[in-house]
């Protein structure tokens, strides 16, 4: 097994084995707060839906139930790993690492600050749409290997949802890239300093936020995992930490879609404006606050709404938001060359 | 990898695709299994089957004298308590030919439309609950903890209360509960309009529940619908104005109906009533008369404690009323009410003894799950859950 590994290990040499070390620093650099986001972004959930529904949330497991999310982890693990009898095992543990790795593998790309990215690259907007269309595909393994009923339909609402709404998203970024000018999200973040591009494409800050709520499976689009009608969706035969990477997967896909939502359309780590106080602020902070913000979006909208319905969610992607946001683009591009903005 | 996958392998291109539906599926309601059959999400067939919650009542009821069987009730509709008692009190007075007294009569009414509130308030939640929108269910269940402390007022009891009696009340209302009961229903009727916000003009709730489950006035009719079903469908048939029992016909209240008989005609409909139980609670606490709450015949109902310490007879009456209990004459009778969730009757046959010969139960519930086909037919898998849910359905009485 560890032959075809050989290679590799003949690649690191005395020079750039210090750049590899530099390197998986900064992944764990990533990864770990990540994790402890998501990790809290579960308790949060739970206090925000709570104080909007009149209940208290978690409060045993120590001071205002900081505890609880540690406490969720260590019961998830501790359980047993339930496979069925008929699933095809293979394909089934591989299932949720095929949603948990894209959610994470993401943030390569991601500027938490001036500087501060782990990958710098050209294509990073490409390479974001590429790897949150990967998901799917976990998805739709866990619901075909599960060899059930209820998973399946619910891999099949999914693998459609997720691509229904993937074309109107990348409508909606490709005329942000229009008006930025790069597919490096550095260079998209600096085009906002003068405005925000939330301001001038508003409705497609707006078409963003709903498709991002479709694409990570949220109320009200949660119908992969439907409580009332498919018990818990493409899951539903999971159990202990194949679970919680599932869960992990989904909530590590909210963190990323807000952040991308925050550096496409809210100016990344730029304050509101470029000055004091606001400037006082590093810039990763602002980054910080602004992704709660659209991360509160997420929990205030399951709060509210009732769930669409299949026929509905397609209607919705196919029928309004894609001949909408293809519209927007031609209108971007065209005030552009009038305006001559290029 | 040697498992096989028998969904994808077992099944022909075209086939349709069956599933089984409860009875453990967070929105059965409880028991429900129902075996769809789907084309793709459409459902082609619902098969809804019955008897999981049967628990024999109807049989049990005749070992057991008449104030023992009455609790049974209380476990039918187990959110709608009190209407259950009323109908099976009803039915043993009518056998009895007993009047009772007017306070008593009075409190029946109030406490049947505070069940109704109940029993409404949980169908809001968990309909809005099944069609996604979480939040309600927590608003209705605020509401719906302050009736339980109605029930455990008078009764002691939260949920299964056994208040109502052949022949009037358990007990009469403790001081200051009237306050209380009309400040609470000053606050619901400005809850009644909070929760119409949240949903009547939802634009999700319309699209999910317009045009889905349409029963018409005469599939309404024929399969046997009662109560909201029935109204929604527009047609203004209700036991408390067409055969007016207790002093229903003192009260004014309104009925509404619906016109398309849909799921969303139905919500209309279920809230607007929950607008006339507040009426008629409120003018059965401006009306309510002096003096005894039950029948002064104390072969029927219990002699006051003061009494049995110093009269003979009395003492005799309560050992009488407590080990053998009441005799009631025999004959044959019906009687209805109606229930939050339509026509709940009793019929009764005596034969002369302190425990009936025969009851059966007719609940509202067990006719409307005969609609279920009629009413899913060609609708999607998530609007079966709608229908669940408009259909308010409670095993314990279907099943009995």
């Amino acid at each position: 097994m560890m032959e075809i590994f050989e290679p590799y290990f003949a690649l690191v040499n005395q020079e750039n084995l210090w750049e590899l070390l530099i390197m998986v620093l900064q992944v764990v650099g990533v990864i770990s707060p990540l994790l402890v986001c998501v990790a809290y972004l579960t308790w949060a959930e739970r206090k925000v839906i709570a104080s909007m529904q009149l209940r208290k949330g978690p409060t045993h497991v120590g001071w205002a139930g900081l505890g609880q999310p540690i406490a969720d982890a260590v019961k998830l693990l501790f359980k047993e790993n339930a496979i069925p009898a008929n699933a095809s095992k293979v394909v089934y543990m591989i299932a949720p690492m095929m949603v948990m790795i894209p959610a994470v593998i993401a943030w390569a790309v991601i500027p938490f600050d001036e500087g501060l990215v782990v990958a710098d690259v050209n294509l990073g907007v490409m390479y974001l749409l590429a790897t949150s269309a990967l998901g799917v595909y976990g998805v739709l393994m866990a619901g075909w290997s599960s060899n059930s009923k209820y998973p399946f339909l619910g891999a099949v609402r999914t693998g459609a949802q997720m691509v229904s709404y993937e074309v109107s998203m990348g409508l909606t970024v490709l005329s942000v890239i229009l008006m930025a000018g790069s597919m490096n999200l550095t260079e998209i973040v600096k085009a906002q300093e003068t405005v925000w591009f939330m301001i001038p494409a508003f409705p497609m800050f707006i078409v963003f936020i709903i498709s991002i709520l479709a694409e990570t499976n949220r109320a009200p689009f949660d119908l992969p995992e439907a409580e009332a009608e498919l018990v818990a969706g493409y899951f539903t035969e999971y159990s202990s930490s194949s679970f919680a990477l599932f869960f992990l997967g989904e909530y590590a896909n909210m963190i990323l879609m807000s952040a991308i939502t925050v550096v496409l359309f809210m100016g990344g780590w730029l304050p509101p404006m470029d000055i004091a106080p606001f400037n006082w602020i590093p810039g990763f902070i602002w980054f910080f606050i602004k992704v709660a913000f659209i991360l509160f979006i997420f929990l205030w909208s399951r709060a509210t709404f009732p769930r669409f319905r299949y026929d509905q969610l397609m209607r919705l992607g196919w029928k309004v938001f894609l001949p909408f946001t293809l519209f927007w683009l031609v209108l971007t591009a065209g005030a552009m060359h009038v305006f001559d903005l290029v | 990898m040697t498992s096989v996958n028998t969904t994808t392998k077992e099944m022909e291109f075209g086939e349709n695709f069956t599933l089984n539906f409860g009875p453990q599926h967070p929105s059965a309601h409880g028991v429900l299994r129902l075996v769809l059959e789907l084309d793709g999400e459409v459902v082609e067939r619902a098969d809804p089957h019955i008897g999981l919650l049967h628990r024999g009542t109807e049989k049990l009821l005749e070992n057991k004298t008449y104030i023992q069987g009455l609790p049974y009730f209380d476990r039918l509709d187990y959110v709608s308590m009190m209407c259950q008692e009323h109908v099976y009190c009803l039915s043993v007075e009518k056998l009895l030919k007993i009047q009772v007294p007017e306070r008593g009569s009075y409190i029946r009414v109030m406490f049947s439309e505070i069940t109704r509130l109940m029993n409404h308030l949980l169908w809001l939640g968990t309909h809005a609950l099944d069609v996604g929108a979480m939040s309600v269910f927590l608003y209705a269940f605020r509401d719906r903890e302050v009736c339980f402390d109605f029930y455990e007022a008078v009764s002691g009891a939260r949920m299964h209360a056994n208040y109502f009696r052949p022949g009037g009340v358990a007990k009469d209302l403790p001081e200051g509960l009237t306050k209380t009961i009309l400040e609470f229903t000053d606050a619901m009727k400005k809850r009644i309009d909070e929760y119409e916000g949240l949903l009547s003009e939802n634009r999700i709730w319309k699209q999910r529940t317009v045009g889905v489950g349409i029963a018409t006035a005469e599939r309404a009719m024929s399969y046997g619908f009662s109560g909201p079903m029935l109204r929604g469908s527009g047609i203004a048939w209700d036991i408390r104005k067409a055969e007016p029992y207790e002093v229903y016909d003192k009260v004014k209240f309104d009925v509404p109906i619906g016109k398309n008989g849909d799921c969303y005609d139905r919500y209309l409909v279920r809230m607007e009533e929950m607008r006339q139980s507040i009426r008629i609670i409120e003018q059965c606490i401006e009306k309510l008369p002096e003096g005894p709450v039950k029948v002064q015949n104390f072969k029927i109902s219990p002699p006051g404690r003061d009494d049995m310490k110093s009269s003979m007879e009395a003492l005799i009456h309560h050992f009488k009323y407590f080990t053998e209990g009441f005799h009631v004459p025999k004959g044959e009778v019906y009687a209805a009410v109606e229930a939050p969730k339509g026509e709940m009757g009793v019929y009764l046959v005596s034969e002369g003894g302190s425990k009936p010969y025969r009851v059966k139960v007719r609940a509202p519930g067990f006719a409307h799950l005969q609609g279920f086909e009629m009413m899913t037919k060609g609708h999607m898998l998530a609007d079966v859950t709608t229908v669940i849910g408009t259909q308010d359905i409670v095993f314990g009485e279907i099943d009995r």
